[in-house]
């Protein structure tokens, strides 16, 4: 088993290597790396929602954090590209740090509005914090990212950058599931109680993986703004991060591979109607592709709850032991 | 403008969206009573109320047909929510934190579909009574703030009336003591829940069409307008109804005094930072433990 998942992943890893040479449009690379960004954010949410069982609806407020970080200090400060990069997971896992124990004592509904209140305010705060991260106008005047002599300003230089590092994150997240702590998380994603009786520090546990979630999120919002060199607050609002866990969802939160599989669906998606719908309803305006997306998660939830890649196990969101009492069957 | 003045229309304004706030909260509140979720989508029936009574009214209707039908196509959508999304995915033994996030979906979709069909344009209203705007106190009172009030008096007096002196009130209320036990002596939770959802999308309906007129109408006003109803509700403490209405009344009065005496950007800011707080430091709300039920 393991061997076969090394030879798949060998195999995926040549294709996206070869990509490149055959695909010349800039706009198609650039939605590639869009969708590797994406994926670094939704692996680390899927290890949070697949197998922590808990939810966050604030992670394009990390996203976001992370993208300001690398923005104003390579910006504002003038600290080298390279060193603004590695703050920018730094902040958003420490403001996970901070906020994450008493956010994740919250279950099922107070964890989705704690999360989404907390992303909202995020979101206002950097368009109110004009001083600092130019307000709703955007940030620009982020430099080049440059490591050494090289300097990164391609579509292509991107791919490769971006690419290498999901495969590096996915690589992570699969020995880390394969592990002692994703054995502790099944753990506690089958029953917290049962966790516990075992010896496992459920609180703590949750916490490692939100901040690691954080961190993720925070990584690929620093990658963001070096590529897009220009950084307004609209990204980082409750939609992405809806969408975030829309590709989770869709992608299958049990898998590793998943969230990945996931960023590829609703990227494609997003881009193929607002190329398609214009075309049927020619006043079509704004971010209508929403109405699909919210009716997939919904379709997926009911009809598909272990996402595309997930294999069915039993309770897919939450512990089983958790759940209301069946219904009746009176009518 | 005196000092008592200016504070006394950052009042009277956080009055009226409290109004707003706890109309709102109300509905969630029975939901959440009868079926155990948020539901999370509730917003976007603001929306469409508004949108719809606006469209209904410029094709020609009378003011007052208009509101009803719009509140019927408010009703109706809720009521098919519960159908096609919620009860199948209870029938599948979804789990809490799954019925949410399908509201949550059902809430998107439905706001792109107001985008559809009414665009990003703000749409509004004319004020239910023609009278000019009079002062009070050095405070300026516009007569659609009477009328939002006096919605949210009526609300509280009909749902009153129907928990206490009607039978599905009652059963309401069973249900939210105990649903196994409610369900042995013959509630079905399931036509309730049917109810709930209808319920929650007219209350929904009301509150958007009252609004319109102050704050003008657009297809994302409803998710902003629900998200700080359920504020308003946890404020309260959830499960009670007269916790909803103080919760709103609170959180309009803490909006409207922050907008005013820190500034219109961070308004927002203010009903998302009182929720974590309270979400944080008393989770049964303000009220909580004084009142255990209706």
């Amino acid at each position: 088993m393991k061997h076969r998942n090394l030879i798949f992943f060998l195999v995926v890893l040549a294709c996206f290597l070869a990509l490149p040479l055959v695909i010349k449009s800039g706009y198609f690379l650039g939605i590639l790396v869009i969708v590797g960004l994406y994926s670094i954010v939704a692996i680390g949410l899927g290890l949070l929602l697949g197998y922590a069982g808990q939810v966050s609806f604030g992670q394009a407020a990390f996203y976001g954090v992370g993208a300001y970080t690398a923005a104003i200090l390579s910006g504002t400060y003038g600290w080298p590209p390279l060193l603004a990069l590695a703050a920018a997971p730094v902040i958003p896992a420490a403001v996970a740090a901070v906020i994450g124990r008493p956010i994740l004592k919250l279950r099922a509904h107070y964890l989705v509005l704690g999360t989404l209140g907390f992303g909202i305010l995020v979101y206002i705060l950097l368009k109110e914090a004009v001083g600092l991260t130019g307000g709703p106008s955007g940030y620009t005047g982020i430099p080049y990212f440059r490591a050494g002599g090289l300097v990164l300003n391609s579509d292509v230089q991107f791919y490769y950058l971006i690419w290498c590092l999901v495969a590096l994150t996915l690589l992570g997240a699969w020995n880390l599931v394969n592990s002692r702590i994703g054995r502790a998380l099944r753990a506690l994603h089958g029953s917290e109680l049962a966790a516990q009786t075992a010896g496992i520090d459920t609180a703590r546990l949750k916490l490692k993986v939100f901040i690691l979630s954080a961190f993720l999120a925070g990584l690929a919002g620093g990658l963001y703004a070096f590529y897009i060199t220009f950084v307004s607050p609209s990204p980082f609002d409750f939609h992405a991060s809806i969408l975030f866990v829309l590709m989770v969802v869709v992608g299958g939160a049990s898998t590793v591979w998943g969230p990945v599989l996931g960023a590829f669906v609703v990227v494609g998606l997003g881009e193929f109607l607002r190329w398609a719908v214009p075309l049927v309803l020619p006043k079509a305006g704004g971010e209508f592709e929403i109405i699909f997306f919210g009716a997939i998660l919904v379709l997926v939830l009911l009809f598909r709850p272990e996402g595309l890649l997930g294999h069915r196990r039993g309770g897919r969101l939450e512990s089983k032991v958790q759940k209301e009492a069946p219904q009746p069957c009176s009518r | 403008m005196s000092l008592e003045s200016q504070l006394l229309q950052y009042l009277i304004s956080g009055l009226t969206l409290g109004s707003i706030y706890a109309v709102i909260a109300i509905g969630l509140v029975v939901t959440f009573n009868i079926t155990g979720i948020f539901n999370l989508a509730l917003g976007e029936f603001v929306t469409i109320g508004a949108l719809a009574a606006i469209s209904l009214y410029a094709a020609g209707l009378p003011l007052i047909v208009a509101f009803v039908l719009a509140v019927i196509v408010a009703a109706v959508l809720g009521a098919l929510m519960e159908r096609t999304a919620i009860h199948p995915a209870r029938n599948a033994n979804a789990t809490i934190l799954t019925l949410v996030i399908i509201t949550i979906g059902v809430g998107i979709a439905m706001r792109g579909a107001s985008l559809l069909i009414w665009g990003t344009h703000p749409y509004t209203l004319p004020p239910f009574s023609a009278h000019a705007p009079f002062t009070v106190g050095g405070a300026t009172v516009i007569p659609q703030s009477f009328w939002v009030l006096g919605l949210g008096v009526v609300c509280v007096a009909v749902l009153f009336a129907f928990f206490e002196f009607t039978y599905l009130g009652k059963a309401v209320r069973a249900c939210v003591m105990n649903r196994t036990a409610a369900r042995l002596v013959g509630v079905n939770p399931n036509r309730l829940s049917l109810a709930a959802f209808t319920v929650t999308g007219a209350l929904g309906a009301l509150a958007g069409i009252f609004i319109t007129p102050i704050t003008f109408a657009t297809f994302d006003m409803g998710f902003m307008l629900g998200l700080k109803g359920f504020v308003a509700a946890i404020l309260g403490g959830v499960t009670n109804v007269p916790g909803a209405i103080i919760g709103g009344f609170l959180l309009g009065i803490l909006e409207a005094f922050g907008v005013g005496l820190i500034g219109s950007g961070l308004k927002d800011a203010v009903a998302m930072l009182v929720m974590i707080v309270v979400l944080l430091v008393r989770p049964s709300g303000i009220l909580g433990s004084l009142h255990r039920e209706m």
